[in-house]
């Protein structure tokens, strides 16, 4: 059984998003993606800078096996891509809720992380999965 | 559903991920695919190869039958237990399969074809056989284990009554021999020393058991894709198929185009592609960029035009991406493959790129 952070909010293709003080959100993949994935060995993170529309592919994960895109679960512009992905992406591996965070987003104003998944209902999506 | 081997249930026991190949429920990986990786590399690793479909040729005939059949003369085949690599080949050169063929006696050859092309290679095999005095038997009723890694054999032996260990020991690569209702062959696709067993199905759970008690650990197919490209192996239906030529799938040899006076489908196919010379070619890729080479990206060669990866991954031994690549004839040296709209540098490296947990190219 995957692990879900009663602190976060989440999407149905297993983003999830965490606010940090200041409005600034922190966005990652969680504990069923990246075990679905298995070992990580690139990640592509998005440049500071960039504008991203809710649901953009922003980033690209890359497991031994297989290429996956990350999609943004809110609208914001890119704080920073974490920078330790490109030495470490076994980071995600090891700790997708913490240090494997993939960006850091300034969201747009109108933003309402109250659309997307609570925990609750994200552990309910993935018992609907057979996890 | 998809078809299960005899070790369908150990698998589940086992943990592992099971995804469909070829029509078939397969483990892709146990815990995780770089560790089953590493295992095969420095010390031991099973597969479940009962998938593949394992084929009896029988019959005063088998041997003329084969020398027609298949690119690669089982003439070679001459000392009983000895294998011979080959690609069975359409009229027009295109690769229906690749195989390994068994030198068993003179009546009896035994053959390994792909999962995926059983039933068409059945089908052909058998209208390649009509008017011949040869049988074309599927033998469904065997399992199939590959003990690969350094101390593979040694684990294997072990499992075999004491008599019968030295002279398995003694096996050269591409023999084998049969061990009461085994068959035990140094043969394998990770580009390490190994056995791959042929074995009655309701003996193959024991086997695999004890293999891993002794410590050998369970690999999937991930490990094993991974494995054979550091190995420089193809695998049928990326790196080649039926509209491909071994002469464009780094394959040329592995075709006996001598002795001239063989006969052999496809061979007029092949004279009339080598007369007119070969216009593509197949290599090894190393990505110099960050990243991972993927089947199908397309690559871009200064002055020489445009070709594409056939396979791709991240290697572990190597901790570089790598990859196999059909490019045009005058391709050498560095080029570049377009990864999401990008153009990254790789260079063109001669297979393998690992041996024996060797790294063979240059970095």
């Amino acid at each position: 059984m995957s692990q879900v952070q009663d602190d976060r909010r989440y999407t149905r293709t297993h983003e999830w998003v965490k606010p940090l003080a200041d409005g600034r959100l922190e966005i990652g993949i969680t504990d069923h993606a990246q075990h679905a994935l298995g070992d990580l060995v690139f990640v592509e993170v998005p440049e500071a800078g960039r504008t991203l529309a809710a649901g953009e592919a922003c980033a690209v994960v890359e497991s031994v096996k297989a290429a996956s895109d990350v999609y943004s679960p809110i609208g914001g512009n890119v704080l920073e891509g974490n920078p330790l992905l490109a030495a470490t992406p076994e980071l995600i591996n090891q700790d997708c809720y913490g240090g494997g965070w993939i960006l850091r987003l300034q969201p747009t104003a109108s933003t309402d992380l109250g659309t997307l998944l609570d925990p609750a209902a994200y552990t309910a999506l993935l018992a609907a999965e057979g996890d | 559903m998809g078809r299960r081997t005899p070790l369908y249930n150990l698998h589940l026991e086992l943990g592992a991920r099971l995804v469909d190949f070829g029509g078939w429920d397969m483990p892709v990986q146990y815990s995780s695919q770089l560790e089953e990786h590493r295992a095969v590399r420095s010390s031991a690793g099973l597969f479940d190869v009962s998938h593949m479909c394992v084929i009896d040729v029988r019959g005063s005939g088998a041997r003329a039958y084969l020398k027609w059949l298949l690119a690669n003369d089982v003439d070679k085949l001459r000392m009983p237990g000895k294998a011979l690599y080959s690609c069975m080949l359409n009229e027009r050169g295109g690769i229906i399969d690749d195989l390994i063929v068994t030198f068993v006696h003179e009546t009896w050859f035994r053959i390994v074809v792909n999962a995926g092309t059983r039933d068409g290679d059945l089908a052909w095999m058998r209208e390649q056989a009509h008017g011949r005095e040869v049988e074309i038997v599927e033998r469904a009723d065997l399992a199939m284990i590959a003990a690969q890694g350094p101390r593979a054999r040694a684990l294997v032996a072990d499992l075999l009554p004491e008599r019968e260990r030295d002279a398995t020991l003694a096996l050269e690569p591409f023999y084998g021999r049969a061990v009461g209702d085994w068959f035990v062959s140094r043969t394998g696709y990770t580009g390490e020393d190994g056995f791959e067993i042929m074995l009655p199905a309701d003996a193959a759970e024991d086997a695999w058991r004890k293999l891993n008690t002794a410590g050998a650990m369970s690999c999937g197919l991930g490990a094993r894709d991974t494995l054979r490209l550091e190995a420089g192996m193809n695998l049928y239906g990326n790196d080649m198929d039926e509209n491909l030529t071994p002469l464009e799938s780094g394959l040329a040899w592995t075709v006996a185009m001598e002795p001239a006076t063989r006969d052999f489908v496809g061979r007029e196919a092949l004279q009339a592609l080598k007369t007119a010379g070969v216009p593509r070619k197949f290599v090894g890729l190393l990505l110099e960029a960050r990243g991972v080479l993927r089947a199908h990206q397309r690559l871009v060669i200064a002055e020489v035009g445009e070709g594409e990866v056939t396979s791709g991954t991240f290697s572990p031994t190597l901790e570089r991406s790598i990859g196999f690549a059909r490019v045009p004839r005058a391709t050498a040296g560095q080029v570049q493959v377009d990864i999401r709209g990008k153009l990254l540098d790789a260079r063109v490296v001669k297979l393998p790129f690992v041996r024996n947990g060797r790294i063979l190219i240059q970095l």
